[in-house]
């Protein structure tokens, strides 16, 4: 099944922060022009406006402007809500106060899959992206899960990154209680990009938090935010593994790596795939037949079902097929490879129904992409 | 020999009296597997397919000797089970269970590492030594014993490879399946380390797929090595920014490209299929190279 990590938007992100006693700036959401205007009046201009989608590099796309009175803060959020910031609509701002900024720095921490273990990075050259960050100003420390961020750590971090005075204080407060967000709420991203020093206190002018969806079961209380199309939160909640891509061969197969294996046939002959659907292991006539009602959802010129099964049973893979075609009617051709577990029985039950099994997947690929067109 | 397990390896299943765990149980019992105990809490005293089950892994251990474990356990109870079979000193654990929360998987690594604790997986199908010995999910039918060894982060799509080896006429020496989480416990270089040294072993299929460094990881090993490599990357024709199913399975900022793959893999003298299906010719013709086929 499909890992669909949950994205908080920053302002959701900030509340978290600002719960777990890190200094956010005083700020307000708005979803309409007025509302923007309000919130700027009672935090007091000048306030900047951040347009709350979740993508990076809001700022180039003018997703983010400053405004020094009530009434430029209502024209600049009518201009931000309902606008398009690197393909996301904008449906809400944060309306925030203009923060004096003295320096900017970077921390994050996330999971490191080579290590197996969360790793703290932080950077006294923050504000840009931190890929850009030359690695001499990068410092990189790995956590152990049973330890986390004791205060000797966030001392070192501190007195790596050059701090004195107030900032590291600040800075060595802050730290454990961003592993501890982190550890707490099932993250595999916290990241303040940019932590700004303004006078003697350090500001979190920026939140972007991850959740791993496969812990969402015991983080009841965090906002949901849904990033899927109606398709693919459908397929997820039918148990499926669903992405959306803009070809026109709709594909089905059993495993995250032979479905992407089974795209990559597609596009070697010449075809383009209309989608990665992945139906797992051990998918009964159920799970299948749904899975072939949403492929039909997006009206395709040809089906490709590549099953090699092993829990997965075909005569299943192809009863379900029977029972589509009967009840719904299939008006796309169906290119079928079917092997593994009850083969000759899947493969007459295919027949019966006229459908055609493959032995081979590049021959039913091939076969999928011709009648494509 | 083998690399891991073999004909020798005595194995208990943890989570034996669920549905997955009497069900794999019964077709590793048929590869021919010596699965001498399963644990499921409040069953002890019973059976499940003729093996005696316990309610506690140290309650097995004090009638069996146990080299390795396997779970089948739910999600969010395989870290307990995980840690009760670490702390009782099993040295080998299969970890089958997909959709555990990468916290509990970064704890159960930390524990692994500090008692010297093998983990293959989570959310992997298993390892097979072909012919000797099954511990996880694969379908019996395709692992024959050979000389290949086979290492994957994908499940079917290295049934689709083993079985297109086992038609030409390539058996297997073992096939580890690392597993599709971004934390799982062994990488691809401990593998291939083991293979190296395997004298049953002659060459290697690597089978990858894009997002993450393991393949990079892993062609830097490749570059040391005598035995030959070849490799598949799944994922050639996948767009940056969505996960195509498996949770390391997406380009981010421009990294764990297809093209940045097999350059590496290819530059450190890998030769890497195109489709899944020439991988035995490339086998054939890596072993022809060196006198052996």
């Amino acid at each position: 099944m499909v890992k669909f990590p949950v994205k908080l938007f920053e302002y959701m992100g900030k509340e978290l922060f600002a719960r777990y006693g890190i200094r956010v700036p005083r700020g307000k959401t708005a979803a309409t022009a007025e509302e923007a205007a309000q919130a700027a009046a009672e935090i007091g201009a000048p306030v900047v406006i951040k347009s709350q989608v979740l993508t990076g590099k809001r700022g180039k796309g003018g997703g983010i402007k400053f405004a020094s009175n009530p009434k430029e803060a209502q024209e600049l959020g009518a201009a931000i809500l309902g606008m398009t910031v690197q393909g996301y609509r904008v449906e809400k701002v944060l309306v925030e106060e203009q923060l004096q900024i003295d320096k900017e720095l970077y921390v994050a921490i996330t999971i490191d899959g080579s290590a197996k273990r969360p790793v703290l990075i932080a950077s006294a050259q923050g504000g840009m992206d931190i890929e850009e960050v030359p690695e001499d100003f990068i410092v990189k420390v790995y956590i152990d899960p049973y330890l986390g961020v004791q205060p000797y750590l966030a001392r070192e971090i501190t007195r790596r990154l050059g701090l004195s005075g107030p900032p590291a204080k600040e800075m060595q407060r802050l730290l454990p209680l961003l592993y501890k967000i982190f550890k707490e709420k099932d993250a595999e991203l916290v990241e303040i990009n940019p932590l700004v020093i303004s006078g003697e206190q350090l500001i979190a002018a920026d939140a972007k938090v991850t959740i791993d969806d496969e812990a969402l079961y015991r983080q009841k209380d965090l906002p949901r935010v849904e990033e899927r199309t109606p398709l693919e939160k459908m397929a997820h909640d039918a148990g499926l593994s669903y992405v959306q891509l803009d070809g026109n061969i709709a594909v089905m197969a059993n495993g995250a790596g032979i479905t992407m294996g089974t795209l990559d046939i597609i596009q070697h002959y010449g075809g383009s795939p209309a989608n990665f659907l992945d139906a797992g292991g051990g998918t009964g006539m159920e799970g299948t037949a749904k899975a072939l009602e949403i492929l039909l959802a997006t009206s395709p010129k040809v089906i490709l079902i590549n099953i090699f099964g092993g829990i997965t049973r075909c005569d299943d893979v192809a009863n379900a097929l029977a029972k589509v075609k009967k009840e719904k009617g299939i008006a796309v051709p169906v290119v079928i490879r079917l092997v593994g577990t009850n083969e000759e029985e899947g493969v007459r039950i295919l027949k019966e129904n006229g459908f055609e099994a493959y032995r081979k997947m590049e021959e039913a690929a091939a076969k999928a992409v011709e009648l494509a067109g | 020999m083998a690399i891991i397990i073999d004909e020798n390896t005595h194995v208990l299943v943890q989570g034996i009296t669920g549905n997955q765990g009497l069900f794999h149980t019964r077709q590793m019992l048929a590869y021919g597997t010596k699965i001498v105990a399963g644990v499921s809490p409040g069953k002890g005293g019973t059976k499940a397919v003729g093996v005696p089950v316990y309610d506690s892994v140290n309650a097995a251990l004090e009638e069996h000797r146990i080299d390795a474990s396997v779970l089948f356990i739910p999600a969010a109870f395989a870290k307990d089970a995980a840690f009760e079979a670490i702390d009782a000193g099993i040295k080998v654990l299969v970890i089958i269970t997909e959709h555990i929360p990468v916290h509990d998987e970064l704890e159960i690594m930390a524990l692994a590492r500090q008692r010297g604790t093998t983990v293959i997986g989570p959310n992997t199908f298993g390892i097979v030594s072909s012919g000797k010995c099954k511990i996880g999910i694969p379908p019996n039918q395709f692992f024959v014993p050979g000389h290949v060894g086979v290492v994957a982060r994908s499940g079917t799509l290295t049934y689709e490879i083993v079985a297109n080896l086992t038609a030409n006429g390539l058996g297997q020496s073992t096939v580890v399946g690392l597993g599709g989480d971004r934390v799982v416990g062994l990488s691809f270089v401990d593998v291939l380390e083991k293979f190296e040294k395997d004298p049953e072993t002659n060459s290697v299929v690597l089978v990858g797929e894009i997002g993450g460094n393991a393949e990079e990881d892993a062609a830097r090993f490749i570059r040391k090595m005598k035995k030959p490599v070849v490799a598949y990357i799944a994922g050639k024709s996948a767009p940056p920014g969505k996960r195509m199913g498996h949770a390391g399975a997406i380009i981010e900022r421009g990294k764990g490209t297809f093209a940045g793959k097999v350059q590496a893999l290819t530059g450190a003298g890998a030769a890497v299929a195109t489709l899944p299906f020439e991988v035995p010719a490339l086998i054939k013709a890596a072993l022809r190279n060196q006198g052996i086929f």
